[in-house]
């Protein structure tokens, strides 16, 4: 799976050189709409108990056994900086895989899978919040709205991100 | 690679490792033909099969070998260490080849001229091998370049050895030796285990062999190091791929935790069709899992099999005389956590060889022989292995520990001042302390007991250490027996569940405000009374940060899990405490590898993941060094450690006048409060109706009036049909504690006083109260059935301990029994030789002078006292023991104080005897 996660950043690499279609999985977190390549995506989850691990990073939600398989949950709000989902809003999780171990992100929604024309692909905005642009490899632009690509791999990578 | 070649280099490397301890076994047996042939077939298998596969060179080597060994075997040659030596020095040529041999899959250019003219100048009795090899060899495989050397971890050490010191791993015995069969040594005891830092690697890295030929050496397939002659076996073997078994047991692992989950659901529906099937494949599961965890067995033999060797090129560079014991080489253990103590172990008896024996001058002038002993000791214990490490050398010098201490400022004066000398002496496991005056090539740079002691907590075992300055130091590590599945406490705090590995707990204790237990504050920070000892308290809720919000005050009502981590013994707070479960550790996500409190994590029956403490990193995190002072850490590693003593487990209680009192827990039956309502009077004497019968009911002084209401703790003494309660005003606690009687006491139904759990008790004589019961009934007859033969057998008692002929004798006249208590095995065999009929006799095991095996022995020496039967009684109750006495001549063999055990066992003793005089 890591060599599928491979190519698609190579492919992402060429993006503007050569027209091609890519395909996303649709999220919505507060109203904005991210991608992430259907290739690294494992599941799709609806609302799921999920241990708290004390002392983690805040990003981290908690773990949950997915199938046998001891999963660690991001809440991708926080590590976006944004504020923590109101508590009627269930939520759902997308499963991805990073180096060997699944993660599961939770979002507040998961949209269908697209398909998308590298024509429409175009680069950070220069005045993205830099804790944006650090996870976002580009942007879609929909019909509708815009779609930020998730860089699933600097999302996962808290190094950058100040401990909270 | 050709499969044929990676055959031989399997076959090879096994061959070798076993000729490396046979070689040594010779040295010091040079006349046991056994070895001789042994060693002779395996050298001449090697060169066999270097000539079918067309390896020259090696062949050559083998064959000069075989030509020296030939010799000897003819009786042309006799066994020098030289010639041992130069034996060695062509083995490791031969494993400096194969790993060349292994990476390239040709064999390396060069010669061994020089060694087979050594080999043939030995052979032809030219040489006497004695001169050392002093003419440079050749490098023969040095022109490969080091391909892995970067992976390979730099020395690490703070005082990087010097770099005159040669290649510090394994010292060749002959001087300047070539460097290149030594480091290709030190790859394969290296390379066993990721833990090589321990042994420091020389500075220039040799090649690396590749790891499988490093595995083939040290994995064959359950054989023990060193039996080549039951090699023969290995036809019922298959080589099965490691990476085959470890998947396995993976698969099996997931299987058991699936089994436990569905066993959960199982038991919220009751009366499923499923739970018939169900029941079936948990048993099934169950074997499964035991037979997966056999074939990951490995005897630690394998891991010792290097140190007769090591220990061996130690004491001629060292100059000194070292004997290496080893008992238990076949315990198994998981080849997972063999691989981890490997190098521990190594690095340990190195520095027992290097710091702990002293130079025969030295032991000679303190009046020790010559020859230093280090003894390996490994064995099974309650799902654990315990290895202990000993040395009769000089010990620990706990002033030059404090020097030490001090000059690294890893403690001020004032705080060693309020150290115990075992805590100072725990010092040792700090990073960058060696006790070793100089730096030598063996050890002393500083690195060692603290990564020994990391790598050893890293697979959840526990090091302890207690040494005696000029007397030895004895290291205990205690790791469980396989890392795959433990079995962990579920605990609850804050509404979250978390697993305390079991290894580490050592009791629950509950505590609530108006109980004895409880918890009290100083400054803020909780402790534990707990049986005359402070116990620190480590707050989860806050050492987690579980509820920031909550009041500490909350928690007066709290489960205590006491928790030992090596010779610190702290409280950790829960809520709640559910049952225990076997687990699967599985790593967490590498995001959360910083959390230094969190082992693992698992999933549970239910489902839900759960996270696993750690209580090392609890230790750490809370405190360690500053909270050991509160724990008299020495008497809890020397009750642990000393196995030979008596170790009774007392009932303290408080009766009449005077201080506590105490009786071996195991004399007691049962313990009952009676309501004082129901006490009835029969002939003036108190008693009780107990289970439909009368029990007769004694207070502990006949001057005490029992009163006529409330109610009473009862101690039940039962004997055959009948019980006797001992009425007493309080039950204070249980402990566990040596019994050594300090006075004796003239007052009758008081075996004497002792001192138990710190406080002077009176020992109350247990004997004497039932007789005191069951006097009046013994006379009248009939009552107690025993037939008239029984009646007059009598007993010989032989055990050093006082209090155990204190005890017994009033027993075993109760059982009805004439009996007789001596003091050694000399009285008795003196008794016995005076002509003193017994029928049967009782002895300890574990007697100064003459023991109970050799007591055995001598009176099966006599015919007279062939059939007699003897019955054993010891503290150690393995199978071994038992398996042990049975061949020494014990008829049975009783655990200590199990009084019920003795009693039954002498009835069935004298019945079979009667009933084969009577056959015959």
């Amino acid at each position: 799976m890591s060599e599928l996660v491979a190519v698609s950043r190579n492919a992402l690499a060429r993006v503007g050189d050569v027209e091609e279609s890519r395909q996303y999985v649709s999220i919505t977190i507060a109203g904005q709409q991210f991608g992430i390549p259907v290739l690294i995506v494992h599941d799709v989850l609806g609302p799921q108990r999920i241990t708290r691990i004390p002392l983690a990073p805040a990003e981290v939600a908690g773990s949950l056994n997915l199938r046998g398989r001891i999963v660690t949950a991001i809440d991708v709000r926080t590590r976006l900086g944004m504020g923590r989902r109101s508590a009627d809003q269930p939520g759902m999780s997308v499963v991805v895989e990073h180096s060997g171990e699944f993660y599961s992100l939770m979002v507040d929604a998961v949209g269908e899978v697209l398909t998308l024309s590298t024509r429409e692909f175009e680069r950070n905005p220069a005045t993205l919040d830099p804790k944006w642009r650090e996870i976002s490899q580009g942007i879609f632009r929909l019909e509708n709205q815009l779609l930020v690509v998730l860089d699933v791999d600097r999302l996962l990578d808290f190094s950058h991100s100040e401990a909270a | 690679m050709d499969d044929l070649l990676s055959e031989f280099l399997t076959e090879t490397s096994e061959n070798l490792s076993t000729l490396d301890v046979e070689l040594v076994r010779l040295e010091q047996n040079p006349n046991n033909p056994e070895l001789l042939k042994s060693i002779f077939r395996l050298v001449h298998t090697i060169k066999g099969t270097c000539g079918f596969l067309g390896l020259p060179r090696l062949e050559r080597v083998a064959h000069a070998s075989e030509n020296v060994l030939g010799r000897v075997r003819d009786g042309e040659l006799f066994v020098t260490p030289g010639i041992v030596s130069v034996i060695l020095q062509s083995l490791d040529r031969i494993k400096g080849i194969l790993s060349e041999l292994e990476r390239t899959e040709k064999e390396p250019d060069g010669d061994d001229v020089e060694l087979i003219d050594r080999l043939n100048a030995i052979a032809e009795g030219r040489d006497s091998g004695e001169a050392e090899a002093a003419a440079p060899e050749a490098p023969p495989v040095a022109a490969s370049p080091p391909p892995v050397a970067a992976a390979a971890p730099p020395a690490p050490s703070p005082g990087a050895p010097s770099p005159a010191a040669p290649a510090p791993s394994t010292p060749a015995p002959s001087a300047p030796a070539p460097a290149q069969p030594q480091a290709s040594e030190v790859i394969i005891v290296e390379q066993a285990a990721p833990l090589a830092r321990i042994e420091s690697p020389p500075p220039s890295e040799p090649p690396k062999a590749s790891p499988k030929a490093a595995a083939g050496g040290d994995d064959h397939s359950g054989l023990p190091a060193g039996e080549a002659k039951e090699l023969a076996s290995a036809n019922q073997t298959i080589r099965v791929s490691v990476e085959l078994l470890e998947n396995l047991m993976t698969m099996v692992s997931e299987l058991v935790l699936t089994r436990n989950q569905l066993l959960q659901i199982v038991r919220r529906h009751k009366d499923s069709e499923f739970t018939v099937p169900l029941q079936r494949l948990s048993h099934v599961t169950s074997e499964l899992q035991e037979g997966v965890m056999k074939t990951r067995m490995q005897p630690i033999g394998n891991a010792w099999a290097k140190l007769p060797r090591l220990v061996r090129d130690l004491s001629i560079e060292l100059h000194k005389k070292i004997e290496l014991q080893m008992i238990g080489a076949d315990t198994e253990l998981d080849r997972q956590v063999l691989e981890l103590i490997k190098d521990p172990l190594t690095h340990m008896v190195r520095n027992s060889a290097d710091h702990g024996i002293e130079t025969p001058d030295a032991r000679a002038a303190t009046g020790k022989s010559e020859t230093g002993r280090i003894t390996l000791n490994a064995y099974h214990e309650g799902g654990h292995i315990i290895i202990e490490i000993a040395d009769d050398g000089r010990g620990l010098d706990i002033n030059k520990i404090k020097e030490k201490v001090l000059g690294s400022g890893l403690a001020s004066e004032a705080d060693l001042d309020q150290m115990s000398d075992q805590q100072i002496q725990q010092f040792i496991f700090k990073a960058g302390f060696s006790t070793a005056a100089k730096v030598t090539s063996v050890s002393g740079r500083g690195v060692g007991m603290d990564v020994v002691r990391t790598n050893i907590e890293k697979i959840g075992g526990t090091i302890e250490m207690k040494s005696k300055l000029g007397r030895g130091s004895t290291f205990v590590i205690k790791i469980p027996l396989t890392l795959a599945i433990v079995s962990a406490l579920i605990v609850e705090s804050c509404g979250e569940r978390f697993a305390i590995p079991q290894i580490s707990v050592v009791e629950l204790v509950r505590a609530s405000a108006n109980s004895e237990h409880r918890i009290e504050r100083v400054h803020g920070t909780p402790v534990l009374r707990l049986r005359n000892r402070l116990l620190p308290l480590v707050n989860l809720e806050r050492l987690l940060q579980l509820d920031t919000e909550k009041e500490a005050t909350a928690s007066a009502d709290a489960f205590i899990v006491v928790t030992q981590v090596g010779a610190y013994t702290f409280g950790i707070m829960v809520d709640r405490v559910f049952d225990t479960e076997e687990i699967v550790v599985k790593p967490v996500a590498p995001i959360l590898r910083h959390l230094s409190l969190f082992s693992g994590n698992t999933i549970l029956g239910d489902g839900s993941v759960i996270m696993i403490l750690d209580p090392n990193g609890i230790a750490t995190a809370t405190g360690e060094m500053t909270a050991m002072s509160d724990t008299p850490v020495g008497e809890q590693t020397a009750t642990q450690t000393a196995r030979g003593d008596d170790k009774v487990t007392l009932l303290v209680f408080r009766a009449g006048q005077g201080g506590p009192k105490a009786v071996p827990l195991s004399l007691v039956a049962r313990l009952e409060e009676i309501d004082l309502a129901s006490v009835e009077y029969s002939n003036a004497k108190p008693m009780v109706q107990y289970r439909d019968k009368l029990m007769p009911l004694i207070p502990i002084d006949p001057s005490i009036v029992i009163g006529s209401e409330g109610a009473a703790p009862v101690l039940v003494f039962t004997d055959g049909d009948h019980s006797m309660g001992l009425i007493v005003d309080e039950i204070v606690d249980i402990v566990e504690d040596r019994m050594k009687v300090e006075l004796t006491s003239d007052n009758p139904g008081f075996m004497g006083s002792a001192i138990i759990a710190g406080r002077a008790t009176d020992l109350i004589d247990a004997g004497y109260f039932l007789q005191q019961a069951f006097g009046d009934w013994f006379q009248a007859g009939g009552a107690r059935q025993i037939t008239e033969q029984e009646a007059r057998k009598r007993v010989l008692v032989v055990d050093d301990s006082a209090f155990f002929r204190n005890l017994l004798t009033p027993l075993l006249s109760v059982a009805g029994y004439a009996s007789m208590a001596v003091g050694s095995a000399n009285e008795a065999l003196s008794l016995l030789e005076a002509g003193q009929q017994f029928d049967v006799v009782v002895s300890d095991v574990e007697m100064p002078g003459i023991n109970g095996f050799e007591f055995a022995q001598a009176i099966r020496s006599n015919p007279k006292y062939a059939d007699m039967p003897i019955i054993a009684l010891s503290s150690h109750s393995a199978p071994e023991d038992f398996q042990r006495g049975r061949s020494a001549g014990f008829t049975d063999y009783v655990a200590k104080s199990d009084r019920d055990a003795l009693i039954g066992s002498l009835a069935q003793a004298l019945s079979m005897s009667v009933s084969e005089r009577g056959m015959a």
